[in-house]
């Protein structure tokens, strides 16, 4: 009894109930007649997708900057990589690649800003990142509509300026990671090249946190007090955290775009840090710990309840509820962090 | 003398920065917008009317130190599950709006009460928790009143149901009650339309607030927004003092939900309440309020800055760029960036004051 009380403590309630959630979509699903493997397979997909954004949330609560709600700073440096490759006139999987590399300016200096904003306010990171993100977002509306881009396949039709909300990304960088080393298994498409591309950020990130640099981060968020008083600089390494955060966001949203073949702009990434806190809170991280392994879990659990969800519950009772359910469940996971208390000296 | 002049000139500035720096925006747009000024001070009357009550809910909790209270709109939620139970009623007029405040006053202190627990678990993290709190319990309301509401609570008035049968459509005229309490006592002054009813209401609200900061619990609240841990040993029950200051907030932002519903005459069952958090906490801070300190005059002038701008930057954005929508998104962006500046410096000057008071205390250390 114990032993069971035990591990209830350790997973806490929220995370137990999630995954008994998904454990009876998954047992249900072949009553109502759902097909279990096409599930599987889109989560798969989803999980390549969101797989990055959600790693993006690892470096800064490694140094106790919190929740990185800022996220769609991040995934703004990629949309002005993905943008702005495109209105240089690269074409073919070679873009993607090409995205990245003017994302990754952008990222830096956006996070280093960013960064140095949260050196300030310790203590109150993640109200202000919230807003911080929300902000940028809303002054992104401003410069979509302003900035000089060209590219006939992005810009409105009838102004000739101003960029469109959704732009396809066909003929540019679609699929660029899915397609390579694709897997076709009866009508579905393994997207290995994806997956092996989150696999190796997750394993660079996994590296990242064993060097100096890293352990020196996992200090910070463990113990600020120890950490100053062994001799790390704290606000360098914590505008480093933010810095590889929002840059991980900003690839992220490029693998996103890649695979689901639009570019989402103006009020599109206002919303998109939630899912990635949430996966990552599921997946067993607080507000001060988090590990490769809680990406992994958390993006797939997540994932997994988003996509079985519509289908299980569309068979039951003939309504999508789908997006209630993502609501409550998502919300329900960071209040759950955000209410347990830290341990350790932080305050 | 000059220069102390010089100083208080620039101390008043520092402080005020935020409504001056609106000023400027207003005074810029107003030309350039091109409305006349008789249709401005109509917008303003009415917007002061229609948003001040729910503005004013947000001053207790401020006043207990718990921040801003992004969880308002869990009252504004209670309000309008008690507009829904009026209209599916049919009852008309003032008795329509006195129910719905009755029905809410329930809901409010359950949901203001769950939230007052919540945020004591999450001291410290106060705003980010009621913020993320708001967005939970949406799910919750839409699981009622899109799932519930014609399956488990009945509904008897067909035209409140969506087409499928049970859920509530997205939009629900409130032609029973809208601007019953506005035009209760018509007054119009030079062509303008006086809603003197519903502003003797926020009086009322204005003396209710006044007086209770003066109550022993008014008194507990502020020693709290002081300091905690003092609060603590001077044998306040500091837990529930501050449960009862977001219930306090809850039940106000309820009735201020009513009365700006009435006022706009429809209700958008799933998307009215989701902006009134973020709307009613940029325009206190347009007024000069902060994250620990917030006044009634705070409110009037945070609500007629804010709505000003609010009014003014689509036609404005659309003579200087020739776009409305870009000054639109500028509102927007203004709105969110106005409560990043608050709360970026409220942090600031706290982080500040520690580092302070922590080099103080080495330095006394020292000298002995």
């Amino acid at each position: 009894m114990n032993v069971v009380r035990k591990i209830i403590e350790k997973t806490g309630w929220p995370r137990l109930i999630i995954g008994l959630f998904l454990l009876s979509l998954f047992i249900l699903a072949p009553f109502v007649g759902v097909k279990i493997s096409t599930s599987l397979k889109d989560t798969v997909v989803r999980f390549g997708m969101n797989g990055i954004l959600v790693l993006a949330m690892v470096p800064m609560i490694h140094s106790g900057c919190g929740l990185n709600f800022g996220l769609p700073l991040g995934i703004i440096a990629g949309l002005l990589g993905g943008t702005m490759a495109m209105e240089l006139g690269a074409t073919g999987p070679i873009s993607f690649f090409i995205a990245i590399l003017i994302a990754t300016p952008f990222a830096v200096l956006f996070g280093w800003g960013y960064g140095a904003l949260l050196n300030r306010v310790k203590g109150g990171e993640m109200m202000i990142a919230t807003y911080v993100g929300f902000s940028s977002v809303a002054f992104m509306c401003m410069m979509w509509l302003l900035l000089p881009y060209k590219n006939p396949t992005m810009v409105w039709g009838y102004g000739g300026t101003g960029l469109r909300t959704t732009i396809s990304v066909e003929g540019y960088y679609l699929k660029a990671l899915s397609n390579f080393l694709k897997i076709e298994i009866g009508g579905f498409t393994f997207p290995t090249g994806m997956i092996l591309f989150v696999a190796f950020l997750c394993f660079l990130m996994w590296l990242f946190l064993r060097t100096k640099t890293g352990t020196a981060m996992t200090a910070i968020g463990s113990n600020p007090v120890y950490a100053k008083a062994s001799g790390i600089k704290i606000d360098r390494i914590r505008t480093i955290s933010v810095i590889l955060s929002t840059w991980l966001g900003a690839v992220g949203i490029l693998i996103y775009q890649q695979s689901f073949g639009f570019m989402q702009l103006y009020m599109g990434p206002f919303y998109m840090a939630f899912p990635a806190v949430a996966a990552i809170l599921i997946g067993g991280a607080s507000i001060n710990k988090a590990s490769i392994l809680n990406v992994v879990i958390g993006a797939f659990l997540f994932q997994g309840i988003l996509t079985m969800t519509p289908s299980v519950m569309n068979s039951i009772i003939q309504t999508d509820m789908s997006e209630v359910i993502r609501i409550i469940v998502s919300n329900g996971m960071i209040i759950y962090a955000l209410t347990r208390v830290v341990k350790g000296a932080r305050k | 003398m000059k220069k102390l002049q010089m100083k208080t000139i620039l101390k008043f500035a520092e402080n005020n920065a935020v409504p001056l720096l609106f000023l400027v925006i207003v005074a810029f747009g107003i030309p350039l917008s091109g409305f006349s000024m008789n249709y401005l001070v109509q917008e303003i009357i009415v917007r002061l009317s229609r948003n001040s009550f729910l503005v004013l809910a947000l001053l207790i909790p401020i006043m207990a130190g718990m921040g801003l209270n992004f969880g308002m709109v869990l009252g504004a939620m209670g309000g309008q599950i008690g507009l829904i139970f009026i209209t599916n009623w049919n009852i008309v007029g003032l008795p329509g709006i006195g129910l719905a405040m009755i029905i809410s006053i329930p809901l409010s202190i359950i949901l203001g009460w769950m939230t007052g627990k919540i945020l004591n678990k999450a001291k410290g993290r106060e705003m980010v928790t009621s913020f993320i709190l708001a967005f939970f319990m949406n799910g919750v309301y839409q699981l009622v009143v899109l799932y519930g509401m014609g399956t488990v609570i009945p509904i008897s008035n067909s035209s409140l149901i969506l087409s499928r049968g049970y859920g509530i459509r997205n939009t629900v005229n409130l032609i029973n009650i809208r601007q019953t309490l506005d035009r209760l006592i018509p007054l119009k002054i030079a062509g303008i339309q006086v809603p003197v009813a519903t502003f003797i209401v926020i009086v009322i609200v204005c003396v209710f607030i006044v007086w209770f900061r003066k109550t022993k619990l008014g008194q507990d609240m502020r020693a709290i927004g002081q300091d905690m841990g003092v609060a603590e040993a001077a044998g306040i029950n500091v837990e529930k003092t501050r449960i009862i200051a977001i219930v306090l907030s809850t039940i106000l932002a309820g009735f201020g939900m009513i009365l700006y519903l009435q006022n706009i005459g429809t209700l958008n069952t799933y998307n009215s309440h989701e902006q009134v958090g973020m709307f009613s906490i940029a325009a206190l801070l347009v007024g000069g309020a902060s994250v620990n300190k917030g006044k009634i005059s705070n409110v009037f002038l945070g609500v007629i800055l804010f709505h000003l701008m609010f009014v003014i930057s689509p036609m404005a954005g659309k003579n200087l760029i020739g776009q409305a929508q870009l000054g639109e998104f500028f509102r927007v962006f203004v709105s969110y960036g106005i409560i990043s500046i608050a709360l970026v410096l409220y942090a600031y000057r706290k982080l500040r004051a520690k580092e302070l008071s922590g080099s103080a205390l080495a330095n006394a250390q020292e000298e002995k």
